[in-house]
Formats: structure tokens, C-alpha cells, sequence
């Protein structure tokens, strides 16, 4: 029987039902903190942080980094909170994934090699993080909280990151692959 | 000089409770997200395949309820919109090189925080770096592409209602109808 607990258990819901939940944080987010939910930008200063504690600093200088400012903000300990919550529903749901390298579809083409799948899960980030800066957002950003703003940029953002991903998917599993 | 004896929470930002809310959305985030599914690699690479239509789904969804209340309080004057400025070279090239790596790597900055909760280790140790690395190496460039490349076709912070001279109802109510319908046919179809 499904109760209120067990409903939190589950370890899968409703596509719509995430959906509506996400879009009703959309709503709290910019009634509370005046923000839409947005998450790349702290990569980037992830990224400027760490030049900071090599070089002494020297990141600061750089003109992006001055745009976007690097500080722990709002947006870092919204990602920090997608963390958690992330571990949170996993847990409570027994689907807390240990030890796991290779996801189940990628072996299923490529096998079981933890180094080839660090080492291409590597070289796409590279390629997505340079992108997520380029176009000035990532799927949350421009995908989710620009386009239910109806903002162009993040209209035409969601639809060619869609069009570059689907291409690039069928390239790797139905070309390459073989 | 810094004087260490004052606390520097005391000087620098008297109020964390933005920060606090931050964690907060976060958290229902991360959570909505790893039930939805949309923290595994084989959920998001599905879609892009499209034998997995979750991640549609929920993203649809979420911008069809969003946008009404967001348009609702806007009309209210409860907030202002926060719309990003665009142009071509931003949005059809950068989404390009974006949709390349989301494909690669299967998770995007988003899910891939929430694949890291999730507990998966390629996200952690091959892809967190990546993004980091990837978002560094634009940082490093950004001078040389700001000018250039990111400003061809510049079309500034416009929405559809704007770009269409209509009222913004005129765009909320047609926009979240054809969501609505896709999503219909979606099902319908049995994707």
C-alpha cells in the first residue's frame, strides 16, 4: 500500500510529477531569493577558485572571473544543496549507488572499462563546461529557468543543446560503437 | 592589516539567510531530480537517443508550471524576470559544443551534482573535473571570444512576448497549450 512514507521511499516518480514539483520551485526560488534555479556558472568558479589557490590569486585578474565574481554564493550552495538532496533520496530509496564506474547503457556498448569511461566522461565535460560558459547557461539555466521566462536566448540554447546532444549520442552508439 | 580577532562573518555579509534558502531550493532539487531519474547517465543519454523520454518530460513539465506562476507574479510586480542576453554565436554555437559534451558525458552541470549524490563515480572523478576544467579553459579565453564570436548575431535579453510585440499572456497561454499537447501526444504514442 502506498503511504506518505513510502512515497518518499520510492525510488522513482512520475516524470510529470518532478516536473510540476521543479516548476513550483521555479516560483519559490523567484519569490525568495529573486533567482532562477541556474547551476554552471558555479563550476566556473570552482575552476577560478582553484587557479586562486595555485597561483596565489592570479584568477582574479582574469576578466571573466571578475564578471561572474568569485565568491561562495546563493547559486554554489544551491549546487551543494542538489548534492545532498540528490544522496538524500538515493538513500532513503536504497538506490545509493557504491562503487559504480561504468553506467549500465554505456557498458552495454562499450564494456566494463572504468578508465575508458573516466577518460571520455572527462573529455565531455571539458567540451560541456566550455559550451555551458559559451552559451551563458546549461539545461537548468537556459533548459528549464530561461525558457518558462520565455527568454529567446535560452529558447534557442535549449533547442540546439538538444539538437548537438541527439546527433552526438546517435554518432557514439550507432556509429562508433560498432 | 586584517584584525584577526574580529569574526569575518561579523564584516562581510551580516545576513546568510539568502544562502541558507540557496541550500534549501537545492536540496528539493537534487531530490525532485534523482526521483525523476534524471541523475543517471542512462535516463539522460536515453533521451538524447530517444528511446527514454523522461528528461523531456520532466524539463516540459517543469517550464509549462513555472511559467504560469512566474508570469502570474510578474504581472503581481511580486519579481522582475532574470533573462539572459543572447546572440547566435552564444546560443546556437556554444549549445552546440554543450549538446556535444552533454552526450559524451551524459550528465549536465545540474544532474550531474545530482549523479554525484547519487553516488556515481564516473560523474565525480571524470566528469566534475571536466566541467571545472572546461569552464577554466573559456575563463582563459573569454577575452579573445568576447568581442568576436559571442557578440555575432547579438540579440540582447528579449522574450517571445517582447520579440512578438504581444502581451505576455498573449505568449504564456499559446506557449504552455502546445507544451501541454506535446506532452499528450507523448504519451499517446507511447514514448
Amino acid at each position: 500500500m502506498e503511504t506518505i512514507a513510502s512515497v518518499f521511499t520510492d525510488a522513482r516518480w512520475s516524470p510529470y510529477a518532478v516536473g510540476i514539483g521543479i516548476g513550483l520551485l521555479s516560483w519559490l526560488s523567484f519569490l525568495i531569493s529573486g533567482k532562477p534555479i541556474a547551476t554552471s556558472t558555479t563550476f566556473a568558479r570552482a575552476g577560478g577558485l582553484i587557479e586562486n589557490l595555485i597561483t596565489g590569486g592570479k584568477a582574479k585578474r582574469r576578466p571573466y572571473y571578475k564578471k561572474i565574481k568569485l565568491n561562495l554564493n546563493w547559486q554554489w550552495m544551491l549546487v551543494m544543496g542538489v548534492v545532498a538532496g540528490a544522496f538524500l533520496s538515493a538513500i532513503i530509496s536504497g538506490d545509493l549507488q557504491v562503487g559504480v564506474w561504468v553506467p549500465s547503457l554505456w557498458a552495454s556498448a562499450f564494456g566494463d572499462s572504468a578508465i575508458l569511461r573516466v577518460i571520455v566522461a572527462l573529455t565531455g565535460g571539458v567540451i560541456l563546461g566550455f559550451g555551458a560558459r559559451f552559451a551563458g547557461g546549461c539545461t537548468s539555466g537556459h533548459g528549464i529557468s530561461g525558457t518558462l521566462q520565455l527568454a529567446v536566448s535560452s529558447w534557442v540554447s535549449a533547442i540546439f543543446f538538444f539538437i548537438g546532444g541527439i546527433i552526438t549520442a546517435h554518432l557514439i552508439f550507432h556509429v562508433f560503437a560498432y | 592589516m586584517k584584525n584577526k580577532n574580529i569574526e569575518p562573518h561579523i564584516k562581510e555579509d551580516p545576513d546568510r539567510r539568502p544562502l541558507f534558502f540557496g541550500l534549501g531550493f537545492g536540496i528539493l532539487f537534487g531530490f525532485l531530480l534523482h526521483k525523476g531519474g534524471a541523475t543517471k547517465y542512462d535516463v539522460i543519454v536515453g533521451q538524447l537517443l530517444l528511446t527514454d523520454f523522461t528528461v523531456l518530460k520532466i524539463m516540459l513539465s517543469a517550464v509549462a508550471t513555472g511559467m504560469i506562476g512566474i508570469y502570474f507574479m510578474k504581472s503581481m510586480g511580486w519579481i522582475k524576470l532574470s533573462i539572459k542576453s543572447g546572440s547566435v554565436g552564444k546560443n546556437v554555437i556554444g549549445a552546440l559544443i554543450f549538446g556535444v559534451g552533454f552526450a559524451i558525458l551524459g550528465y549536465c552541470p545540474g544532474t550531474i551534482a545530482g549523479a554525484i549524490g547519487n553516488g556515481y563515480l564516473d560523474a565525480i572523478v571524470g566528469g566534475m573535473a571536466g566541467i571545472v576544467l572546461g569552464t577554466w579553459i573559456f575563463a582563459v579565453t573569454y577575452s579573445k571570444l568576447k568581442n568576436g564570436i559571442l557578440k555575432k548575431g547579438d540579440f540582447g535579453d528579449i522574450t517571445l512576448p517582447r520579440l512578438l510585440k504581444v502581451n505576455d499572456w498573449a505568449a504564456v497561454v499559446p506557449a504552455v497549450t502546445l507544451i501541454v499537447l506535446l506532452l499528450f501526444w507523448f504519451e499517446s504514442v507511447g514514448l
